[in-house]
C-alpha cells in the first residue's frame, strides 16, 4: 500500500521534469495502477477484517510513524483514485497545448493525490498535518495556475483559510504531544479518558475548528464558492469531490479515536456539526438557487452537499452513521466531479458561463446533459442512486434515534437541490436564440462526465459492499 | 465592531491556553528512552538528526515534496520573462561577494557533514548555499533565473528522487526507510547529499524565480 | 516556572496574536507576516513543553524543523501569489466584493 503514496510522487516529479506532453500519459498510467492497488487493498481489508499496518523504518509508533489501512481508509483511498482516473483522462483533452494551467496540472494533481493517499494511511497526528499541508498547497497551486486575477485572489484566498486551518491543527497536535508524549493514534487512544487534562479538550477544540475550516463547513464556507467556482473544470472538479472529504475524514477519525472519551463526557458536543451542517445545506441551497454562474451554482452545491455529511455526528452513537457518512462522501464525490466535469463541457462548447446562456445546449451535448442530470439524481437522492441510499441510511440511523427533525432536514435538502438542478436543466432544454451557435467539443469529454455521473448513480446498486468495507474500523 | 471581537476572542483564547499549560500534565510517553536506547541502530550520532532522518524520515520526505511543491505552484501561477534590467552596484559589495561565495559553500559543506554528530544536515547546508546565490543575485553577479530548462528541472527534483529511490529500494527489503543499521550512516549521508543540493537550488529558485518582475526594484 | 513553560506560555500568546492578526489585518504583506507570526507561537510551545523538564526531547525539535520548512514553503508560496495580484490588479488587499 505504500506504492498508492509513492507512485503518485515519481511521476508527479517526472511530469514537472519531463513536461506536460509526457507527463499527461505518466499520470494516466500512474493513475490506473493506482486504482488497482486502491481495489487491492479494498479486497484484502474487507476480506480480513481487520486493519492492515505498516510500521515505517521497522521502529513502530510511538518513535516512528505507522501507516494504517482499516475499512475507513480504504474506502476513501478508492473514491480518490476512481475519481481522478476519469478526471486525468478529462484534463488531458481539456488543455490546450500551450497553456501554463495545463502544463503544470500534472505535476501539481500529482503532488495533490500523493497527498491524500498519504492523509488517509497514516496514523500519526503530526504526519497527518505535513500531508494536510500538501494537499493544501497544492490544491491552492491547481487553483492559481495560470490563471489571471480573479483566480490568484481567490487562491490566495483559499491559501489563507487553509493556512489558519492547518495551524490550528499544528496547535493541538503540539498541545496533545505536550500532554501526552507521543502523537501516534494507536498509542494516544488508549491513554485519553474522560478525565483528561484542559489542554485536552482545548487541542480538540481548535483541532476541530481547523478541520472544520479546511472543509468549509459553514460558517467557515467563505472561501469555497470563489475557488472552486473559478478554477479549471477538472481543478474544481478535484477540489469539492476529494479535497474537502480530507478534513472531513480527518474530523471522524479524531472524533471515533482519541477524542471519543471527551465526547462521550459532554454529548451535547456532537449537535454542533449537526447544527452547522443544517445552516449549510438551507444557506447553500439557498445561494445556489440564486447563482448566475454555473461553476458557482454547482459550487454552493458543494456547500450544501457537505452539509449532510455533518449530520451523522450525533447519530455516531447507534449503527450505520459511519456507513451513511461514507456513503455520502462516495456519492458526492462521484456526482460532483461528474457535474464540474459536465459544466467544464457545457461551458467550453458554449463559450460562455452563465446558467442563462445554456439555451440550445441539448441539440449538441446531450451525453453532456444526461450526465448532468444522473449528478443531479444523485444530489437529489433519487433512487436507485448512491445518494438515495446515502439519505435513506441517514434517515434510518436518525430515525433509530429518535431524531425526526434530522430526517425533515434531509428531506428539504434533498428537495431543494432538485430545485437548482432543474433550474439547469430547463435552461439547457429551451431553444437557443438565434445566432448563438454551440461549438464541438472531444468526444472524451463528455464521455468522462457520463462516466462519473453514471458510477454515481450505479454505485447505489452495489452499495452493500462498499458498507461491509467501511465496517472493518480499526 | 469585528475588530473587538477577534481581539477579545484571541485574548481569552491566549489565557485559556496559558492557564491550561500551568495545570500538572498527565505521565504519558517519554520519547527521550525510546530514542536514546536506539541511537545506535540509527546510524548518526545527533539524536536530532537520527529523529529527522531515521525514525521520522518518513516525514522528511514529505516535507521536501512540500518544498518542490511549492517552488512548482510558483512557477505555475507566472514568472514575467520580461527583459532583466541590470542591476548597478558597487565594486567594492561586488568583492565582497565574490569573497564570502566559496566560503559559503564551505560552510555549508561543513555543515551538510557535521549533521550527523551536531546540530546541522542538509536542511541548513541547502539554506546556505542557497543563501549564497541569492547574496550574488543582490550584488549584480547571478542573473536571475527564467522559466527553467530541462537540466535545472533535473537538478530541483534530484534529491527527491534520491530519496525516493532509497525510500523504495529499502522496501523491497523489509518497510519503508528500514535502514539496515550497518548502512544507515551511508544511506544516510547519500540522502542528504542529494537533499542539499536540492534543496539549495529550490531555495534559491523561491528568490530567484520571481525576482524580476516589473515595476518594482527588489 | 521553568523556562521551558515560559517559552510555551509566550508562544499561546504569539498564536493568539498571529491567527487574530490573519483574520483582521487586509494588506496581505502583513497578513503573511501574522501567519508567520502564528506558526513561530505553535513552534515555540512544542519547543517549550519539550524542553520543561531538564533534559530536552528531541522528537519535538525535528517536529519543529519540519514545521519551519513547510511553513516557509507556505509563505513562499504565499508572498508569489500577492505578487502576481500585485502584478495584475497593482493592489495589496484582497477584493471584497461577492461574485
Amino acid at each position: 500500500m505504500i506504492w498508492l503514496i509513492l507512485l503518485p510522487l515519481v511521476w508527479a516529479s517526472l511530469a514537472f521534469i519531463l513536461g506536460a506532453g509526457r507527463g499527461k500519459w505518466l499520470a494516466i498510467a500512474g493513475l490506473a495502477a493506482q486504482t488497482g492497488l486502491a481495489f487491492d487493498l479494498a479486497a484484502k481489508v474487507g476480506a480480513g477484517g481487520t486493519a492492515i499496518s505498516h510500521t515505517i523504518g521497522g521502529w513502530g509508533a510511538p518513535l516512528g510513524i505507522d501507516l494504517t489501512a482499516d475499512g475507513l481508509s480504504a474506502a476513501m483511498l478508492l473514491l480518490t483514485q476512481c475519481v481522478a482516473l476519469p478526471l486525468a483522462v478529462y484534463a488531458s483533452a481539456y488543455y490546450k497545448r500551450d497553456e501554463a494551467a495545463g502544463a503544470y496540472f500534472w505535476p501539481l494533481a500529482g503532488f495533490l493525490i500523493s497527498g491524500l493517499n498519504a492523509l488517509f494511511l497514516s496514523a500519526d497526528l503530526f504526519n497527518i498535518y505535513v500531508t494536510l499541508e500538501l494537499v493544501g498547497l497544492a490544491a491552492v497551486g491547481l487553483v492559481a495556475a495560470g490563471g489571471g486575477a480573479q483566480q490568484v485572489a481567490a487562491a490566495l484566498r483559499y491559501l489563507f483559510a487553509t493556512l489558519v486551518g492547518s495551524g490550528l491543527y499544528l496547535l493541538g497536535v503540539a498541545l496533545i504531544y505536550g500532554a501526552y508524549g507521543t502523537v501516534s493514534i494507536e498509542v494516544l487512544t488508549p491513554l485519553v479518558t474522560s478525565e483528561t487534562p484542559r489542554l485536552m479538550w482545548i487541542a480538540g477544540g481548535l483541532m476541530l475548528i481547523g478541520l472544520m475550516l479546511k472543509t468549509a463547513l459553514f460558517p467557515f464556507h467563505f472561501w469555497l464558492p470563489p475557488a472552486h467556482g473559478g478554477a479549471p473544470a477538472p481543478v474544481s472538479a478535484l477540489l469539492s469531490a476529494l479535497v474537502v472529504k480530507a478534513s472531513f475524514y480527518l474530523i471522524l477519525r479524531l472524533w471515533i479515536g482519541p477524542f471519543g472519551p471527551l465526547i462521550a463526557a459532554a454529548e451535547w458536543l456532537a449537535w454542533l456539526p449537526a447544527l452547522l451542517g443544517t445552516l449549510a445545506i438551507f444557506w447553500g441551497s439557498w445561494r445556489a438557487i440564486r447563482a448566475e454562474r454555473l461553476k458557482l451554482l454547482i459550487a454552493y452545491s458543494t456547500v450544501a452537499q457537505l452539509g449532510y455529511l455533518f449530520l451523522i455526528f450525533p447519530l455516531l452513537t447507534g449503527h450505520g452513521a459511519i456507513q451513511a457518512g461514507v456513503m455520502q462522501a462516495f456519492a458526492h464525490g462521484l456526482a460532483k466531479a461528474g457535474m464540474f466535469v459536465a459544466a467544464g463541457v457545457l461551458i467550453k462548447a458554449t463559450g460562455q458561463e452563465s446558467v442563462a446562456g445554456l439555451a440550445g445546449a441539448v441539440e449538441r451535448l446531450p451525453i453532456t446533459l444526461l450526465a448532468f442530470g444522473l449528478a443531479g439524481m444523485t444530489l437529489m437522492g433519487l433512487p436507485p442512486s448512491s445518494g438515495f441510499l446515502a439519505k435513506w441510511q441517514l434517515i434510518e440511523a436518525a430515525l433509530d434515534r429518535g431524531y425526526w427533525w434530522l430526517v425533515v432536514v434531509v428531506l428539504a435538502g434533498g428537495l431543494l437541490a432538485a430545485v437548482y438542478v432543474f433550474r439547469v436543466l430547463r435552461q439547457a432544454f429551451l431553444l437557443a436564440p438565434p445566432g448563438q451557435t454551440v461549438a464541438t467539443v472531444p468526444r472524451i469529454l463528455e464521455w468522462t462526465a457520463f462516466a462519473l455521473a453514471a458510477a454515481s448513480v450505479l454505485l447505489g446498486l452495489r452499495g452493500v459492499e462498499l458498507m461491509q468495507l467501511v465496517g472493518v474500523v480499526a | 465592531m469585528k475588530r473587538f471581537v477577534v481581539a477579545s476572542g484571541a485574548m481569552a483564547f491566549a489565557v485559556l491556553l496559558i492557564g491550561a499549560l500551568l495545570e500538572p500534565l498527565p505521565s504519558g510517553v517519554d520519547l527521550r528512552v525510546a530514542v536514546a536506547a536506539n541511537m545506535t541502530a540509527s546510524g548518526v550520532e545527533h539524536p536530532v538528526t537520527a529523529v529527522l532522518l531515521n525514525f521520522r524520515g518518513y516525514d522528511t520526505l514529505l516535507e521536501i515534496a512540500v518544498l518542490l511543491l511549492a517552488l512548482i505552484v510558483i512557477l505555475a501561477s507566472g514568472i514575467d520573462t520580461t527583459s532583466d534590467r541590470s542591476r548597478a552596484t558597487s565594486s567594492i559589495l561586488q568583492t565582497l561577494a565574490r569573497l564570502a561565495a566559496p566560503l559559503m559553500i564551505v560552510v555549508a559543506v561543513y555543515l551538510l557533514w557535521a549533521g550527523a554528530f551536531r546540530p546541522g544536515g542538509a536542511f541548513q547546508a541547502g539554506a546556505v548555499l542557497a543563501s549564497a546565490a541569492v547574496l550574488l543575485h543582490l550584488t549584480g553577479l547571478l542573473p536571475s533565473w527564467q522559466a527553467p530548462l530541462l537540466t535545472l528541472r533535473w537538478g530541483l527534483t534530484a534529491g527527491f528522487l534520491i530519496f525516493l529511490a532509497v525510500a523504495a529500494g529499502l522496501l523491497t527489503q523489509g518497510s519503508l526507510l528500514q535502514y539496515p543499521p550497518a548502512q544507515a550512516g551511508m544511506l544516510i549521508l547519500l540522502i542528504e547529499v542529494g537533499l542539499t543540493l536540492s534543496l539549495g537550488l529550490i531555495l534559491a529558485g523561491l528568490f530567484l524565480f520571481l525576482s524580476r518582475d516589473p515595476g518594482d526594484d527588489s | 516556572m521553568s523556562s521551558g513553560l515560559l517559552f510555551a506560555c509566550v508562544g499561546a500568546l504569539l498564536f493568539a496574536m498571529g491567527i487574530a492578526g490573519v483574520i483582521l489585518i487586509g494588506n496581505l504583506l502583513r497578513r503573511v507576516l501574522a501567519f508567520n507570526v502564528m506558526g513561530s507561537g505553535a513552534f515555540l510551545i512544542l519547543v517549550g513543553l519539550a524542553q520543561r523538564n531538564d533534559v530536552p526531547d528531541p522528537v519535538p525539535q525535528a517536529m519543529v524543523l519540519t514545521g519551519i520548512v513547510v511553513a516557509v514553503a507556505a509563505t513562499a508560496l504565499a508572498l508569489a501569489l500577492v505578487r502576481r495580484l500585485h502584478a495584475l490588479t497593482g493592489k495589496l488587499e484582497l477584493p471584497t466584493d461577492e461574485i
